[in-house]
């Protein structure tokens, strides 16, 4: 769907006129969406943010989860609240549009209306329109921006570093940049940004021999006469989450003492604005923010939390701002420092979504992806298949585009189970939406895409299950990696997020019939960590399939059962499953 | 610049921490070398291990750091060091509690050495590392949790 902004209003006033449930009266008299980013300016001192696009260069559908359920301090708190809990928490209008930017409710009629989010020409618009009313403000990308579409894979991340060039991105720090391998990562570190003065900033990676730092820790920079420090954490798991061996000669981890090392280093060099961008995911941050002291704001990723505003948390020395600004380009958070007598006095924040239908295509960016897309055109607009069902990933457990994932694995591979990572990435299709090969790719566009199929006993399934569960659901959000559960299919299981790990899958039954500790069973899987498999790429089983049905309907979501965590949990809301 | 050290010291292999530190005088030799403390280091448990360095019921103390990762990313090399504050140290050991022999080094440190080891060790499953130091006729302890995890499926 492609519209301008009058054939836009006009759906609008259709969709107001057929009834629908939507902030229909100020779009219609226009007002809510012509001042839409009217975004006066605050203060000084200015950040600009979007993190985790995952490479989608053109504007997509992506539904915001349904669970996303926190564990011990974090229950019930932000990010950790969904749908109607979300809306209360920050006084947003049901069915307006930030309503829709923000949750999953009514995900289907509401984007028939506001269309769809993101794209890098549409951002770049917003971006300029950011700067031109902030002289000076710094545009941060907070990482997973090389990885996640079919041309980023196949132009080696080429077609994202040219893009964020153009946007003007000022700073950035990684994680799924790590898998295109350390060596390509230092050549777009000391070429391409070099050339174009985009600063590549790590606290957190250091040497695995000497502890010598990989990259920059931080930047100073200026705005309006005002030192503003830079520091980048980068996502602190990368070599367990993903492959090792695309990064063996680096260190990760945490570090906060490294983190309040250069944050007093930054102040000692007269910085009057210390930020970071953050890869560490919302619960960590939260965490490091009452550990560290004299950080203004964390601008964070990983996680894909769209939060409308930042949580403020308190630490020996005063108050860390904590962000994060969702996924896929769907928003850009404005961050706008008033900053007197040398320190911040007052801020203001908005996480702006951005629709493309509000939003003119940059001239300048809009040619520079056609001329990208244009080799692999044809490749990415094949229709494999088309979908009567509603297809999204995200949320704790699965997603019905992961269960289309796992049922092709176990139908292709003859599999009685099949695993596929709980990554957090990937966009959403609307009932009647095709499946082109470019959408098939927005959920599996990896470096390490192997398929498997192992012999496993039902002991091992478990420890599997449990481990990752842990990753999720461990009570320390240090020892948390920021992914989702991993998405099982054949197997059904019932889950306790608040036990301790080996103690919180049960029930797990296939086909009807528990699943034994010693038995051994047939489970598929793709992206594995380890060096050296051989499958075919995901991409080309799940493509077989979806040829095969031609029609996706009737998919079958295999969630699990959830104990444990109460009826009126926050972080829950419209399951497909029973909770408790 | 950094690349030029790792070549020298490449040079020099084999000449790891432990050795430096002895060639700096730091540990005493007899204890790096001949004292191979058989019944504490094949101790198939903690408390066994602890009563083979002669050590019962240390007290928790603030006063050790542990720095090692929170989630190891290779449990074949888990960096940990230890950082002891409390006068007087004399020896530090440390322990990863459910390895099949928990104690895996056992420091000696010469009077007025500052209280710190650095070293790598092995680690099967998730467990706590734990230090047990000896400072003035007396042993302490510190612990930290490491996870050993099987890895992928994030984010």
């Amino acid at each position: 769907m492609h519209m301008n902004r009058r054939e836009f209003m006009q759906l609008l006033a259709v969709a107001a006129a057929s009834g629908m449930a939507l902030d229909s009266r100020s779009a219609l008299a226009g007002k809510a969406p012509a001042n839409f980013y009217d975004v006066p300016r605050h203060g000084n001192v200015s950040f600009l943010h979007f993190t985790d696009c995952h490479a989608q260069l053109l504007p997509i559908w992506f539904r915001e989860p349904n669970v996303n359920l926190g564990v011990g301090e974090a229950l019930g708190k932000v990010p950790h609240i969904v749908g109607q809990d979300l809306l209360k928490t920050y006084g947003i209008k049901p069915g307006s549009a930030e309503a829709h930017a923000f949750t999953y409710l009514d995900f289907t009629e509401a984007a028939k209306v506001y269309g769809k989010v993101g794209g890098f020409a549409h951002l770049k618009t917003l971006v300029d329109k950011m700067r031109a009313q902030r002289p000076g403000a710094l545009l941060l990308d907070g990482g997973d921006t090389w990885q996640g579409s079919a041309t980023s894979l196949w132009t080696n991340a080429q077609d994202m570093v040219d893009a964020c060039i153009k946007l003007g991105v000022n700073i950035m720090t990684p994680h799924w940049e790590s898998t295109f391998g350390a060596e390509r990562v230092m050549e777009i570190v000391n070429k391409d940004f070099k050339n174009a003065n985009v600063d590549f900033v790590a606290q957190n990676v250091v040497t695995n021999d000497f502890g010598d730092q990989v990259f920059k820790p931080y930047v100073m920079k200026e705005q309006n006469g005002v030192k503003v420090a830079v520091i980048g954490q980068a996502f602190p798991y990368t070599p367990i989450a993903n492959p090792r061996w695309m990064v063996p000669d680096w260190s990760f981890g945490i570090r906060d003492d490294g983190m309040q090392k250069w944050v007093d280093d930054a102040r000692a060099n007269g910085a009057q604005v210390v930020v970071v961008i953050s890869h560490n995911g919302m619960d960590v941050d939260l965490k490091m923010a009452s550990r560290v002291t004299g950080i203004d704001a964390i601008f964070g990723g990983h996680t894909h939390d769209g939060v409308p505003q930042p949580v403020q948390v308190k630490n020996a020395k005063g108050i860390t701002l904590v962000t994060n600004a969702g996924s896929n380009g769907k928003f850009l958070g404005v961050m706008d420092f008033e900053v007197k007598g040398k320190r911040v006095t007052s801020y203001k924040y908005r996480l702006l979504p951005v629709f493309s239908n509000l939003l003119p295509a940059d001239r300048d960016m809009e040619a520079f992806i056609k001329t990208v897309r244009a080799p692999y055109e044809a490749k990415l607009n094949e229709t494999l298949a088309v979908t009567d069902d509603f297809l999204y990933r995200r949320g704790n457990f699965n997603g019905t585009w992961d269960q289309v994932i796992v049922d092709a694995l176990m139908e292709v591979k003859g599999a009685d189970a099949a695993f596929s990572p709980g990554f957090r990435w990937g966009t959403t299709l609307l009932p009647g939406d095709p499946i082109t090969m470019e959408r098939l790719m927005d959920q599996t566009a990896i470096t390490y895409p192997q398929t498997t199929l192992t012999e496993m006993t039902g002991a091992t399934i478990k420890t599997i299950m449990e481990d990752v569960c842990d990753n999720l659901f461990n009570a320390d959000p240090y020892y948390q990696q920021g992914g989702d559960m991993v998405r099982v299919g054949g197997i059904e299981y019932t889950v306790n997020p608040n036990k301790k790990i080996g103690e919180r899958i049960g029930d797990m039954m296939l086909k009807g019939k528990p699943v034994e500790a010693d038995k051994t069973y047939k489970v598929a899987g793709w992206a594995p960590v380890g060096e050296g498999a051989q499958g075919e790429p995901v991409w080309d089983v799940v493509a077989a399939y979806l040829r095969d049905k031609k029609t996706i309907k009737g998919v079958k979501l295999n969630t699990p059962k959830i104990v444990g965590i109460g009826k009126k949990n926050p972080g829950i809301a419209d399951y497909d499953g029973s909770y408790a | 610049m950094n690349a030029l050290r790792r070549n020298v010291l490449k040079g020099a292999a084999g000449a790891g921490t432990v050795a430096v530190a002895v060639a700096a005088g730091l540990l005493k030799p007899t204890q790096a070398m001949a004292a191979w403390n058989k019944p504490a280091f094949e101790a198939k448990n903690v408390g066994d291990a602890m009563k083979g360095l002669g050590v019962s019921a240390p007290a928790d103390s603030k006063d050790i750091a542990i720095k090692a990762p929170d989630i190891a990313e290779n449990g074949a090399v888990v960096p940990v060091e230890v950082t002891s504050n409390l006068a007087g140290t004399t020896s530090i050991a440390i322990f990863a509690e459910k390895n099949a022999t928990p104690l895996v080094a056992s420091y000696a440190l010469a009077g007025g050495t500052e209280g710190y080891v650095s070293t790598r060790i092995k680690m099967g499953q998730t467990a706590l590392v734990r230090a047990v130091v000896s400072a003035g006729g007396k042993s302490y302890t510190a612990a930290k949790e490491v996870k050993v995890t099987i890895g992928g499926c994030g984010g």
